[in-house]
């Protein structure tokens, strides 16, 4: 039935991808885990853009932007990767808590 | 004028060049011996970029590419002061010692991206474009700071800016979906259309009565991208770990280059597309959407804790970040009047900052490249042993960063009190006047540190190079006539507040 199916149903799963992907990012001390809370902070976003897009009178407008975030996303989870090898090349650990060579 | 994709080429020619710089670089590093001449071409392009800018001013003004960037007197304005920033920094990575065995052509490639990027940023008049070019900036800079490889610090505070980074533009992309879905459009003038209607029951199709609250989450929301990127608290937190960690040239561009740009796109979204201008010189924040309350708290949160904590560092570099921090927040100052006179006032400051920052950065690259270390006893007595210039240099900017006359940090801050005080915004002067006093102890420190205290027995004898001292000349002698021949600077800050919205 897709009449019970309206925008704000897609706002409430953007919504919460958003919180979670917060959460996310602010608990884990896996370098991985916070960047994969990133990336559901902006498919967050990405489902909204095309929920509006959808019922919204915006036009294509917000398809065309998440192509865009979706793109956007894969370049620094690319750069993000690259940075975590790096550090565990090193030091033999990605846990955030144990970085703290920068403080004061 | 409004054109498309093709009849703007020949009015985006700073950016081709700085594009094919890029990929130019990349490419000649494959096949040229003589690693030296990449910088030095690159140093060439930004500079060409610069005269190019230059040679648009006073020219036509109008939208390109579908309305997606605007050529105003304001993107000019600032795509010259990022254009000597790009210029900045490449003079300065020539200079450093630490830069030297690193891969040049990918090196000068990337700081000629940022560049690039900062150039859209402070142009965009399109909320995709905006985003674009905010994450072009942000990402290239997360590879800049971590550059140096095998730098712990460097990877460190790389990741640190990636993950502050991802959040904040994260957060930035979700408000804008929320003002995409009730204004129905990505771009500034359609939402500036919506926003005007907002006090009296929307416009056909958009938003509706009660959607202040949504908007006003959207706002802030949008704030944390472009806060991350000025280092506004309570989106600071990565910079002085950037600042730290990343090689000093680059340090040296995100605090002048990338805080501008992040201001001029600030001012792009929170002037001419949420708010309404009266025709005389003020603007009006859209009915029920009062962030200007919001970010004079910021602005003075901001410039206290940037200040307070700047007091207890050593390290150069960490007490430069503070101190940027700091000045993002005397800068927001200007922002908050929600007056052409803040505006300019702002625009005057950043060319000001600009100068003595980089000048400041510049002398540290001097003693890092000398004696290795960037904490502050490395200037212990730098004034008595053969380092007299550079000290004298560095005098002049740390006086001016604290904003005493006869030096241009003073006007700069002149202006941004003066356009406070009409507004008769009184706590926010004495909350600034009270920070510009603070910051003065920290400052006064290293010139205590240059003058006052003597060299150790042993200390190496301090041979200045020319070609950063020629740098700090430079950004000296300015710091001096703008002190006391501001005008022109300050007319063409005048002659360039104007936004193109079509």
């Amino acid at each position: 039935m897709p009449e019970a199916l309206g925008l704000h149903h897609f706002l409430l799963v953007g919504a919460a991808l958003f919180c979670m992907g917060l959460y996310c990012v602010l608990t884990r001390r896996n370098a991985i885990g916070i960047l994969m809370g990133v990336e559901l902070v902006l498919n967050a976003a990405n489902v909204n853009y095309i929920a509006f897009s959808r019922y919204g009178v915006g036009g294509v407008d917000g398809q065309v932007f998440s192509i865009f975030v979706i793109m956007l996303a894969a370049a620094e989870a690319a750069i993000g990767l690259a940075i975590v090898l790096g550090i565990y090349r090193r030091s033999g650990s990605i846990d955030v808590s144990q970085m703290t060579s920068l403080r004061g | 004028m409004n054109l498309n994709n093709i009849q703007s080429l020949p009015f985006s020619l700073p950016e081709g060049l700085l594009a094919v710089g890029v990929v130019g670089l990349f490419l000649l590093e494959l096949v040229v011996k003589r690693k030296a001449l990449l910088g030095e071409l690159a140093l060439v392009i930004t500079a060409a970029v610069t005269c190019l800018v230059a040679m648009q001013s006073g020219g036509q003004e109008g939208l390109l590419f579908g309305g997606m960037v605007a050529l105003d007197g304001f993107s000019i304005f600032f795509k010259l002061l990022l254009g000597l920033a790009g210029f900045g920094a490449v003079w300065m990575s020539l200079g450093s010692d630490e830069m030297r065995d690193e891969h040049p052509g990918e090196y000068y490639a990337l700081l000629l991206s940022v560049t690039l990027g900062m150039f859209y940023m402070a142009s965009a008049t399109n909320m995709l474009m905006a985003y674009l070019a905010l994450e072009f900036v942000s990402q290239v800079s997360y590879v800049l700071t971590g550059f140096i490889r095998g730098s712990r610090r460097g990877a460190e505070a790389a990741l640190k800016y990636l993950v502050y980074g991802g959040v904040a533009s994260g957060a930035m992309l979700y408000g804008m979906s929320l003002i995409y879905g009730l204004t129905g459009s990505l771009d500034y003038a359609v939402i500036s259309q919506v926003m005007a209607g907002l006090g009296s029951g929307g416009v056909d199709g958009a938003v509706v009565a009660g959607a202040q609250p949504v908007i006003y989450l959207a706002l802030v929301l949008v704030l944390a991208g472009v806060g991350y990127k000025i280092a506004m608290v309570p989106f600071h937190m990565w910079s002085p770990d950037v600042y730290e960690g990343a090689p000093l040239p680059v340090t040296a561009l995100l605090s002048v280059g990338s805080k501008a740009a992040g201001f001029a796109m600030m001012i792009r979204f929170f002037y001419p597309a949420v708010s309404a201008y009266d025709g005389d010189g003020n603007w009006l924040a859209a009915a029920g959407v009062d962030w200007q309350s919001l970010l004079v708290v910021a602005s003075m949160v901001t410039m206290t804790l940037g200040n307070v904590a700047a007091l207890r560092q050593d390290n150069l570099k960490r007490l430069l970040a503070y101190s940027s921090i700091a000045h993002a927040g005397y800068m927001l100052m200007g922002f908050v009047v929600m007056a052409d006179d803040g505006l300019r006032a702002m625009m005057f400051y950043m060319v000001v900052y600009y100068i003595m920052n980089l000048g400041a950065f510049t002398v540290l690259l001097m003693v890092l490249n000398q004696s290795g270390r960037e904490d502050i006893e490395a200037f212990k007595g730098l004034a008595w042993r053969g380092g007299a210039l550079p000290a004298a240099a560095m005098l002049i900017f740390m006086l001016s960063l604290a904003g005493l006359p006869p030096f241009a940090g003073f006007i700069g801050k002149f202006y941004l009190f003066a356009a406070v005080i009409r507004q008769e915004m009184w706590v926010l002067a004495v909350v600034g006047g009270v920070n510009s006093v603070v910051s003065l102890y920290y400052y006064a420190r290293i010139v205590r540190s240059m003058y006052l205290d003597q060299p150790a027995e042993d200390a190496p004898q301090f041979v200045a190079d020319r070609h950063n001292g020629l740098l700090v000349g430079v950004l000296a002698v300015a710091t001096l006539v703008f002190g006391v021949w501001w005008r022109p600077v300050v007319a063409l800050a005048d002659r360039s507040l104007s936004f193109f919205t079509g």
